[in-house]
């Protein structure tokens, strides 16, 4: 992995003329988790998918520019809600997909590297279908870190599972992504408060930056200060909702 | 249990046939019974074995055929959107044209013998083939598409490791419906102008009033199209993902 440069996304979108989100930059620490949180609507996608180089329905003005120079989009690992498993591919074909659709061989040894670090040994030959949502969860985390990306972009992956195995996962992931600038999109305080090194929440009038915990991420689930500021940040979010 | 319910629907509708055969006291050559049928069969298995064989092959090849020729036209269109505005209009419009129509102009083209019978299964199949398999690769979700982008993948390797593997389900009730539909066009080239197959056999049988020999064959053809089916399931039933 090369190493992962700040990442800064500065501008405007609008959709038929309408504004999506005012002009505004967000700028990705390198190397550290940046949570965006807001209601729907707000246009947090569009800035991830932006990033990411992915269609949107609005038209944006602005750049998107890395401390490095280098182009961002090609450099990115993307994993969504959905956990985007080809449902006719087993285990480790999914988790192989990226080098099978750019004609590359897959490194085997990484592969299995990465699923056993998801602790999905057992699961390897399985079909998608015959998974839990956790263990779905961890297959498409491996395929993201077989990517080997510098920059890992986040839209709500955890926010389908059940309480427990959404915490499971959340330290899971921070451990996994160590060291890459993560942009995690979510509408979950909780999920913001546990793992984020900076925490941004959008409004329709703008980007408000709040202060994490001082505690490492990931933080422990009742930690008082990260049970504060999930509480803060929930404030925030319902304040602008009124 | 299916076995047996199958067994006993097929039952049920011989005695009903029996039934309305002797309420009405149909003389035999309007309306013969279940029984005069198997008889009649039994006697001509040889007859209408030939005559299956030849209507079978007419209707493999087409399937064959038409697949290959629907699979290569949903892929083209899926692929070029100048092939979209250009034949897709002409696909609907051939199919707004009754088959039924063609198959005298087919004859004329290809012939008595197989091909003609084979162009009208491909005919009646291409279009269902087509437009089932081209849905499918349009229908990709947008998220694999999403995932793929940012994997870098050419167009091609979306297409064959995402697009075409995400289609194979509506590929296969396309195929599903395409064995229904293939002895029908089969059966129709054959009326319009053979000297075998099934379809020629019902019609020698009716034009001499062996009413008896028209059911044997007609019902020989029901079999052999349920079968079709039948087989059809089973084959792409990997395909439709029905094993998950």
């Amino acid at each position: 992995m090369t190493h992962a440069p700040d990442l800064t996304i500065s501008g405007q979108a609008s959709i038929d003329g309408a504004a999506l989100f005012a002009p505004l930059t967000l700028t990705l620490a390198a190397g550290q988790w940046t949570c965006l949180l807001g209601g729907s609507g707000v246009g947090k996608t569009t800035i991830l998918r932006l990033i990411a180089g992915l269609e949107t329905r609005a038209k944006f003005l602005g750049q998107i520019t890395a401390s490095d120079g280098q182009p961002v989009a090609e450099r990115v690992a993307y994993m969504a809600q959905d956990d985007l498993l080809l449902p006719w591919a087993t285990v480790a074909q999914n988790v192989t997909l990226g080098a099978r659709l750019r004609g590359e061989t897959s490194d085997l040894a990484r592969r299995d590297r990465m699923i056993a670090r998801m602790r999905l040994q057992d699961h390897l030959t399985k079909k998608p279908a015959e998974l839990s949502g956790g263990q779905r969860q961890r297959v498409a985390l491996a395929r993201t870190l077989m990517e080997g990306r510098p920059i890992v972009l986040l839209d709500e992956p955890f926010s389908a599972l059940d309480a427990r195995t959404r915490a499971d996962m959340q330290d899971l992931a921070a451990e996994a992504l160590q060291g890459r600038t993560v942009l995690l999109v979510t509408h979950d305080p909780a999920e913001a408060a546990r793992l984020g090194q900076s925490i941004t929440v959008m409004t329709p009038q703008g980007l408000l930056r709040c202060t994490p915990p001082h505690a490492p991420a990931p933080r422990k689930v009742d930690d008082l200060e990260t049970l504060e500021t999930q509480g803060a940040l929930l404030r925030l979010l319902r304040e602008d909702a009124a | 249990m299916k076995a047996l319910s199958a067994l006993a629907a097929t039952l049920f509708a011989l005695a009903v046939w029996q039934a309305i055969v002797t309420l009405t006291g149909l003389p035999k050559f309007i309306l013969p019974g279940p029984a005069l049928v198997a008889e009649t069969w039994w006697q001509n298995r040889w007859l209408i074995a030939e005559h299956t064989w030849v209507t079978a092959v007419e209707v493999m090849i087409g399937l064959a055929c038409g697949t290959a020729l629907g699979v290569i036209t949903a892929l083209q269109l899926a692929n070029s959107r100048a092939a979209r505005v250009l034949v897709r209009p002409m696909l609907v419009f051939t199919q707004a044209l009754p088959v039924f129509a063609l198959a005298p102009l087919l004859t004329l083209w290809l012939g008595y013998g197989l091909w003609s019978k084979v162009a009208m299964a491909v005919l009646i199949i291409y279009f269902p083939i087509t437009s089932s398999f081209f849905d499918g690769l349009m229908r990709t979700p947008q998220g694999y598409l999403d995932l793929a982008r940012t994997m870098q993948a050419s167009p091609r390797a979306v297409l064959w490791h995402i697009r075409i593997p995400a289609a194979l389900p509506s590929l296969a009730s396309g195929m599903r419906l395409a064995a229904v539909y293939a002895p029908i066009g089969a059966v129709i080239g054959e009326w319009v102008g053979s000297s075998q197959g099934l379809g020629y056999l019902m019609l020698l049988a009716n034009g001499r009033a062996k009413t008896d020999l028209m059911f044997a064959a007609m019902l020989t053809l029901g079999v052999f199209s349920v079968l079709l089916h039948w087989g059809m399931n089973r084959a792409t039933a990997r395909m439709a993902g029905d094993g998950h």
